[in-house]
Formats: structure tokens, sequence, C-alpha cells
């Protein structure tokens, strides 16, 4: 690779690394550089720009190589794929990440590659940019590491040692379809990764007998991306997919990304035009699952056929299926039951929660702590308002669906 | 009004804490103060230099609210925290409240001042300055709130290695050497172009997808105000006008040829990937093919399959129903809390642990997830039969001369009958291998939850059937 400039490699391993959806920077190490060294991390990321595709800047996203020797349908740099390939050297990956950090563009680095030569070669190569990082330039930003499928235990032991996050994708949402899309990836290996980061890191968590803490791992944690529209699987199925990693793994976050037209396609996957609504839908549900104490199955009351209603939430498509545990009374109900009233959201449950101490609540405090009481009012009762025959009514759905916009002219 | 305190720029906080804690003392009401630092009519009332007789007590949620209100731009902020704190004293509900019509302003204020530093934090963007020594950068910002002095402890944390100066219409921070200083602001300064800037652009340029645009959400969290200071926003127009053409572009080529080469590729690797061999000639084989196991669907929920542990030529073999919560993760069988009270109720027994060969009747784990914690289920018969394949296989090679069967799956797996299992306790069978089968009843059921609660009869029932087998294993030599 003589003769390609630093500029175009940087174009060439961005553009390869944009359908990774994930751009977490934060949680994690508390650290900062009053005693040395460059750069600070542990309090909520910061996302210092945003692209038009809606999607936030907040790390150095970029392959280490789009060299790939594995042949997945979905991925731009699958071997078979005649993009343009280049490949960084360690220290162009430590000399951007730091240039761009000085001039506060960027929280840290996100790095991912393709796998050359062998899984173990790939990734003790980005260990070593992560190292010379932390150890020769005493980097203290954030750094994100894609585990390669089929890397040894000791170089992800090793990859924990450097990295504040590690993640591994599972692709696809289903076994079959990873095994069909992506013959070179194993689904039992990528969960075994996963199940080690979780020990890992739940060992590094416990003081040993001494008080001293074992070494460090990966401290704030794991994550993991599926593509959504690339194989047929329904919204219920991925949920209870996801439901399965957050028990069994202990993720952070579970990344959905519609599936989006590459160039240089692969003949198995058609090209359609990315999904973005039903995403919005699952990272709906998601956080559901996550903070709202639902279960995939709940959700999955509210879903037709097993995919996500597209012109209401989960949550009220939930609701709607549920009328008879409503209208809840906001000054009596548990925290629990609040929850799973649409409009409102967990800080506006725990304000209600910490208000309705003092003094009765009225209709006008919804409004003042923040709800949404357009879709909420249908849902509740309080001093001031009483909603008569709305949650009866069948036509309730209908205040909630979209209204109806004019075509436009082509 | 009888009182007009004038606070400075900085040091606003302390500035205004000082002066509202006077007035406060002597219970000068809200409507005698006027804070609105513009010199009125008449000539005000000089604030008092000594402290009052009241006294003046805070919560620490005051504090902190205020310590952010004090910051915004919004000319009423003074009187409004002023009125918080009369109303405190008074006992007059709950200012601070989010329910309250003041409290809610006041939390309003403060929130507007968080996203003001926050997008400060986010958008500033650094320059090179030439210099000899430590490296220089400069930036130009402008907030909407008086934010800089709170906002620039980020910063002094994060670049802690280099001096640095950001200068605001207001106020500039300079933080040279490790000290930080504050001085008139103004205009803009002259930034020098800088090299890495380009390389942002470049990056800007192609981190972004093209096929899926929204503009709203970008909007939502890079409001426009704040563009006319980040180079990278110049090339949205440009990347946005070739979007669609570049979208179009890929639709049209559709799918392309293999690039030249990759079907060897390919090729070798997937030669080189572990498969499923038929008819493995030893355990070991036996169990690297099990790792590909996909004869039910309970490999898709598990993390991984767990083989059994053991040495080959094992007289007592233990089967259990199925791989527990830890040993899914690890891989490992016994490890974890079962595989302890296993070991030390077999050598309890007699046993040498070492010599017997533990494994499972279902070697995937099957589960529901519930409040964050996996629950085991108990394997259905289907799955049983389907995992029948590698029991035998173990049976085979191991050709133990006692298997023990511990719950209903293993009894169901080695003896095909699972009926009236209550009254089979302790019995000899004859199992489908043609091997004698002794059937425990101690472990039956949830195998972690009987390694849980141990108690004295538990306990000692199941050294009681692990004695018996030792027995067997004596005189049916």
């Amino acid at each position: 690779m003589v003769g390609i400039s630093l500029r175009d490699k940087l174009a060439i391993l961005s553009d390869a690394a944009k359908y990774d959806a994930s751009c977490a920077s934060s949680g994690g190490e508390k650290r900062d550089s009053r005693k040395g060294g460059l750069g600070s991390s542990g309090g909520s990321g910061i996302c210092h720009a945003y692209t038009p595709d809606g999607r936030c800047i907040s790390l150095l996203k970029i392959l280490m190589t789009n060299f790939c020797i594995f042949d997945c349908a979905y991925c731009i740099n699958r071997v078979s794929s005649n993009v343009e390939r280049a490949r960084f050297s360690v220290d162009e990956v430590v000399d951007l990440t730091l240039e761009f950090y000085r001039r506060n563009y960027i929280e840290g680095l996100f790095l991912s590659s393709g796998i050359i030569r062998s899984s173990d070669q790939t990734m003790s190569d980005m260990v070593r940019i992560a190292r010379s990082l932390r150890d020769i330039h005493a980097f203290r930003g954030y750094i994100h590491l894609k585990t390669i499928p089929d890397a040894s235990p000791e170089l992800i032991r090793e990859a924990g040692l450097y990295a504040d996050r590690l993640s591994i994708n599972v692709e696809l949402p289903q076994d079959r379809s990873v095994r069909r899309l992506a013959p070179e990836k194993r689904p039992e290996t990528i969960r075994a990764t996963m199940a080690q980061m979780r020990l890992e890191g739940e060992a590094a968590k416990e003081k040993s007998h001494t008080g001293r803490l074992a070494r460090k791992f990966a401290p704030a944690g794991q994550s993991t991306q599926m593509i959504i529209g690339a194989d047929d699987t329904d919204d219920v199925a991925i949920l209870n997919s996801a439901s399965r990693l957050y028990t069994g793994y202990r993720l952070r976050r579970v990344y959905y990304s519609a599936f989006s037209p590459i160039p240089d396609s692969s003949a198995a996957l058609p090209l359609v035009k990315p999904p973005l609504m039903r995403e919005h839908r699952l990272y709906q549900a998601d956080w559901l699952l996550r903070f709202y104490g639902f279960t995939a199955d709940e959700i999955a009351t509210g879903a037709r056929d097993g995919n996500l209603d597209l012109a209401i939430d989960p949550k009220l498509a939930w609701a709607l299926q549920h009328r008879g545990l409503f209208p809840l009374d906001v000054n009596r109900a548990s925290r629990e039951m609040l929850l799973r009233v649409p409009g409102f959201g967990v800080r506006t449950v725990d304000r209600l929660i910490a208000a309705r101490r003092n003094r009765s609540l009225r209709y006008e405090d919804l409004v003042r702590i923040g709800a949404s009481v357009k879709k909420a009012r249908s849902f509740v009762v309080l001093p001031g308002w009483r909603p008569t025959g709305l949650i009866d009514s069948a036509t309730l759905p209908s205040f909630f669906a979209a209204k109806p916009e004019q075509m436009k002219l082509l | 009004m009888i009182y007009a305190p004038s606070l400075p720029e900085r040091g606003t906080f302390v500035a205004w804490r000082n002066v509202a804690r006077l007035l406060m003392s002597h219970h000068v009401p809200p409507d005698d103060i006027d804070w609105s630092g513009r010199p009125g009519l008449f000539t005000p009332r000089a604030i008092p230099e000594a402290v009052g007789p009241h006294n003046v007590n805070v919560t620490k949620n005051f504090l902190k609210l205020s310590e952010s209100v004090v910051w915004n731009s919004d000319p009423e902020r003074f009187a409004f925290l002023y009125k918080a704190l009369w109303r405190l004293r008074l006992r007059d509900g709950d200012p601070l409240s989010q329910s309250d019509v003041l409290g809610r302003r006041l939390h309003l204020l403060a929130k507007s001042v968080g996203r003001d530093i926050h997008k400060m934090h986010a958008f500033v963007r650094f320059h090179e300055l030439p210099s000899p020594g430590r490296r220089r950068f400069a930036a130009w910002f402008e907030p909407e709130h008086y934010i800089l002095e709170p906002g620039s402890h980020f910063f002094m944390k994060r670049f802690a290695d280099m001096d640095w100066m950001i200068a605001t219409p207001r106020l500039t921070a300079r933080f040279e050497g490790g000290v930080i200083s504050y001085h008139t602001g103004g205009r803009k300064p002259p930034l020098p172009a800088d090299a890495s800037e380009e390389l942002w652009a470049t990056y800007f340029a192609n981190i972004f997808n093209p096929a899926r645009i929204k503009m709203n959400a970008m909007r939502s969290e890079m409001p426009k105000k704040y563009w006319k200071n980040l180079p990278e926003t110049r090339l949205i127009p440009s990347m946005l006008a070739e979007a669609e053409e570049r979208v179009a572009r890929m639709r049209e080529a559709g799918a392309s040829a293999s690039r030249p080469g990759a079907a060897i590729i390919s090729t070798r690797y997937r030669n080189s990937m572990e498969k499923i061999e038929e008819n493995p000639k030893n355990l070991k084989d036996a169990k690297r093919s099990s790792r590909q196991c996909r004869r039910c669907s309970l490999c898709e929920m598990a993390t991984q399959t767990v083989w059994g542990v053991g040495p080959e030529n094992a007289s007592l073999m233990i089967v259990t129903d199925q791989p527990g919560d830890r040993e899914d993760l690890t891989g490992e069988l016994l490890d974890g809390e079962f595989g302890a009270a296993l070991r030390e109720l077999t050598t309890g027994a007699g046993f040498d642990f070492s010599e017997i060969y533990v494994t499972t009747a279902v070697k995937h784990f099957k589960f529901r997830p519930e409040d964050g914690r996996r629950i085991p289920l108990a394997p259905d018969r289907a799955e049983i039969e389907h995992c029948l394949w590698w029991l035998d296989m173990e049976l085979a090679f191991v050709r133990p001369r006692l298997v023990l069967a511990l719950g209903t799956a293993p009894v169901i797996a080695l003896i095909s009958d699972g009926n009236a299992l209550e009254l089979r306790r302790g019995a000899f069978e004859t199992g489908r291998h043609g091997g004698r089968v002794m059937i425990a009843g101690a472990f039956s059921g949830k195998r972690d939850r009987a390694a849980k609660t141990r108690n004295g009869a538990f306990e000692v029932e199941a050294v009681n059937e692990f004695s018996r087998a030792f027995q067997y294993l004596k005189t049916h030599v």
C-alpha cells in the first residue's frame, strides 16, 4: 500500500466503519489528566458532532484495516467485495486519535477491524494500538475495542486491560441467519466470548481477601449489535433474543441497526430502504425492557403478527391491549404501574412520587412535572381530571394515530 | 426598591450567595430588592455589612440548584432564587419542587445552563497555535449563558498537559502552565489554519451514511445556532445534496461480481473450520464435535455445549439433568456450587472424585430470563431424546460399570421410563445401554437449588445413596 495518503486511508477506513451503530462513551472508570497524561473519562458521554444521518460522533470510529478473509453478505468489507482496501499502521491510528482528541473533536477511539491472516493476529494488532495509547502516550480518554470472533481468551483478557468497553457483534438475531449470511462466524463462539467478558468483568470488580482490586477489565462493560431487516426475524423474536443477551451476559446495550444499502452489494441480500421506523420502535421496546420492568412477552402482547406497531409506540400499544388496568390513580399507584402509563418517563415518575409525598397532585401538576399529558390523560385519574368514557371507547387507538399527511407531488 | 446589589461577572455564585445571606439575615423581603443590576431612579440603600439576627440555613438541594441557576442569562434569575429562599424561610410550600410554579421555573433555568455547558464541552473546537515548548491551542465559542467559568473545569481536567484558551464574547479563559485565569472577552481571535481540521472534515464526510437521512435528529442535538463555529457543518449541504444520488447509484449498480481470488480464500478458511464428525473415534473427538451441535433448538438459547468431565475409564458415571447457569457461561461442567457439593458428598461416601465421570442428560442450558436472572427450566422429552446421541457416545467410550441417574431427565435418558420415580428411588435397573443404572433421588429436581439449599437431611440422604453405589462397585467386580 505504498502511495496512499493518510487522508485517503482515513476516508476508506471510516467509510468502512460507519455501519456499526454503537457510539457510547459514557460510564466506566473516572479518570483525568491532572496527575499527568492526556484526557479524561467517566462522566456522561459527549457527542461532539452529528452527521445528517442523525447519528452522533463521539468516538473516532475506524477500522484498523478493511482487508478481510470473512465473507459476510451484509458487510461492505467482505472478502468478495470490490471495495478499495487500506490498512493503518499502529502509529497512524494513535496519532489520529491523539490529534483529534486534543482539538476536542472526539471522546476517544472506537477501533474495529476486518480479519487479516487469523483472528488472533488481528486481535493482537488491535491490542497493540490500545496498549500504545495507554502505556506510551498515557491516554486517559475512552477506548472501545471490537473483539474479533474466535480470538483467544488471553487476547480478550488483554484487550479488557486497555479498553473501557469491549463488544462483539451477534450480527443477526437468529443463529441460522448468521450461518447463512456470515458462514465464517459461529454464534456459539460469539456467545462464549460474551460470557467470558461478563465473567472477567465481574471478577475484576470483586475485591480479593487482601482488599486489593483484581486487574482491570473493560470498566464500561460490553455491548453488541444486531442488524435489523437483513433476515426475516420478527420483532418479538428479536426482543427475546435481546432479553437473553441482557440477562445472560449483562450487556450494557444492544444496538439495533437497520440494514442499509451498501455499495458493491452481495446478491444474497437485496438493497432496500433501511427500516428506520422499525429500528426506532425496537429501541423504544429495548428501553421498556431495561428501565420500565417490561418483559419481552409483555411487549409482544402489543405487537401484531410478531412485529411492533409502526404507527404507535410499544408502550402505548401495550396499554391499549390492557385497558382493564387503567385509568390509574396517580396519587396512589405504585411506581411499577406508573412506569406503565404511556407518556410517563422514568424521570416523570420519580418526580411524581417525590411531589406526591407532600401533597395530593392535581392535573395541572402533570404538565409542570414534564409528563406528556396528551398521551397520558386517557390512562390516569387525579383531582381535576377524569377520563370519562375514553378508556372504554373503541376509537381510543385513533386518538393516537398519526395525523394524515398531505401527499407530496412528485 | 430599597436595596440594589450589583454582582460581578466572575465568581458570580459566591458573590450572590454572600449578598443573599446578608439580606436574609436582616429578613429583607424579596420585594425590597432590585437584582437587575441597573441603577434605578432612587439611590439604593447600602447592603448591610454585618450579619443580621436571623439564621440562614439552606438545604444542599437549594445550593446545588442555585449554583447552576446563577449562570443563566435570564435577568430575573437572582430574584427568583431569592424568592425561593424567602419562601423556604416562611415554609410557604416547596419552592424547589418540580410541581411548584417557581420550582419548575428554577429547574428549567438550571437545565438550560446544564445543556449549554454540555454543548460547550461538545462543540469547542481547538486550533493549534505555534509554540516553541508546551503545545498551545485556542478556540472561540459563543454560549447562550454565562457558563465559561463553570464550563472550564472540564477542560482543565481533560487537557492538563497543554496550554489552551477559550474566548467568548463576555469572557476569555486562559490555561497556561496548569493555571487558569479569566480575562475580559471580546471578538473572535484570529485562529490559524490547522492541519488536523482537514482530516476531521474527511472523517465527518465519510462516517455519514447517505442511505439514512435524519435531519431532525441531527438538528435537535446540534442546534443551528452553534453551526457557525463548527468547521465540519460547512460540508452538510453538499453531503445532503449528493446523498440521494449516491443511494440511487448503489441501487442501480446492484449486486457486483465477486472479487477475483475471494473464493479461494473462503474455501480455504471454511475447510479449516471445526465440523461435526459423524463417527468420532474417541471421547476427545466427540467432545470437539459436540461444540457444533444443533440437534435441538436449545443451542440458540444457551451459550455453548457443556461436555462431561472425568477419566475415560471411570467405573462410575454420574448423569445429572443439564448444565447450570455458571457452567453454561464458563463451558466447564462442575464449575460452581453444584460441582463443589458433588465433590464433597461423593468423597464423604468413600469415592475418589477424580475417578468419577460426570456428565449431563442434556448438554445445553435451558432457561427463561426473569428479573435479570436466568431461571433453569427442565428439558422436555424431545430435547432429552435429541441429546441421547451424545450421552450414548459417552457411555460407549467410558463403559462404566454403574451409572448414577440424578433426577428425572437422566432417568428418562438412561431408561426411557420416567414414571413413578418416587417409588423407584434407590433401585438398580437396567439401562438402554445394557448396563446397571441406579436411580438416586437426593439431587432430583433443580440441581442449582439442590446445591444451594443444602441441609442435614439432604446431605445424609445423598451420602447414603453414594455409599450404596460405592458398595455396589466394591461387591460387583
